[in-house]
């Protein structure tokens, strides 16, 4: 099982992590899951960061929109498959706060380092099981041309 | 009457696999007490033991929050959409 990306989709991902610095970035990922599992993206869905406490180092998306880009995707046929957010000055891997805070499972979560304004590595998590046991699995990103 | 409930990916597989529900129901609260008993498995992924919502859900008619409406008593009516969504966030 993979989250299949197509590379403008994956660069507009990472660049919104350069466009936020200092801050996280995040967006919602829509496209459709295929019989044996896996998932491709067909839109990138930029969302704000609400937490404007914090947003160095935590990232919230609007229900208003999640809900927005929810209905809009299931209605044309689409489904979210996932959710990106960035990790400014700080490793591309989940963090605890990320699992707390995870409640879709068998969605991807895909997270970019940023470093110093500079986009670094992209890796893609799995969010798995029930809310009491859930956890991440590393996720496999394949990015194609289209 | 006859409203749609939009069901969220991490739910589909207590919702036999449907995004798309009909339900009857004259309120928001009477909706999703019908989502549930179609679909029994839902309750304990949508409520906590002591039948509210679980913190993390979000309940929408249509593009607001039920929790700034009436909550479970906000009237629906035929042409709106109900929304489920769990929350996304983190940090680092």
């Amino acid at each position: 099982m993979a989250l299949t990306i197509p590379v403008t989709l994956y660069e507009q991902l990472r660049q919104h992590g350069e466009t936020t610095y200092p801050h996280e970035c995040c967006g919602v990922l829509v496209g459709e899951f295929d019989e044996a599992g896996g998932k491709v993206v067909r839109k990138l869905m930029k969302c704000g960061n609400t937490r404007t406490d914090s947003p160095a180092n935590r990232y919230h998306i609007s229900p208003a929109e999640l809900v927005r880009i929810q209905r809009e995707a299931l209605l044309a046929g689409h489904d979210i498959v996932g959710f990106y957010h960035s990790h400014p000055d700080h490793p591309a891997r989940w963090s605890v706060t990320d699992l707390a805070e995870a409640h879709w499972t068998g969605c991807s979560y895909v997270i970019t380092s940023v470093e110093k304004g500079h986009t670094v590595l992209t890796n893609s998590f799995l969010l798995l099981d029930q809310e009491e046991a859930k956890h991440f699995e590393d996720e496999a990103l394949e990015i194609i041309e289209k | 009457m006859s409203i749609k409930i939009l069901i969220p990916t991490p739910l589909r597989p207590y919702a036999g696999k449907r995004s798309i529900i009909e339900v009857t129901a004259q309120t928001v609260g009477e909706a999703l007490s019908d989502l549930v008993a179609q679909h029994p498995d839902l309750r304990r992924h949508l409520f906590s033991e002591d039948g509210k919502l679980r913190s993390f859900v979000n309940v929408y008619l249509n593009d607001e929050d039920i929790r700034y409406l009436s909550k479970d008593a906000t009237p629906v009516n035929e042409t709106d959409i109900v929304s489920i969504a769990p929350s996304v966030a983190g940090g680092i």
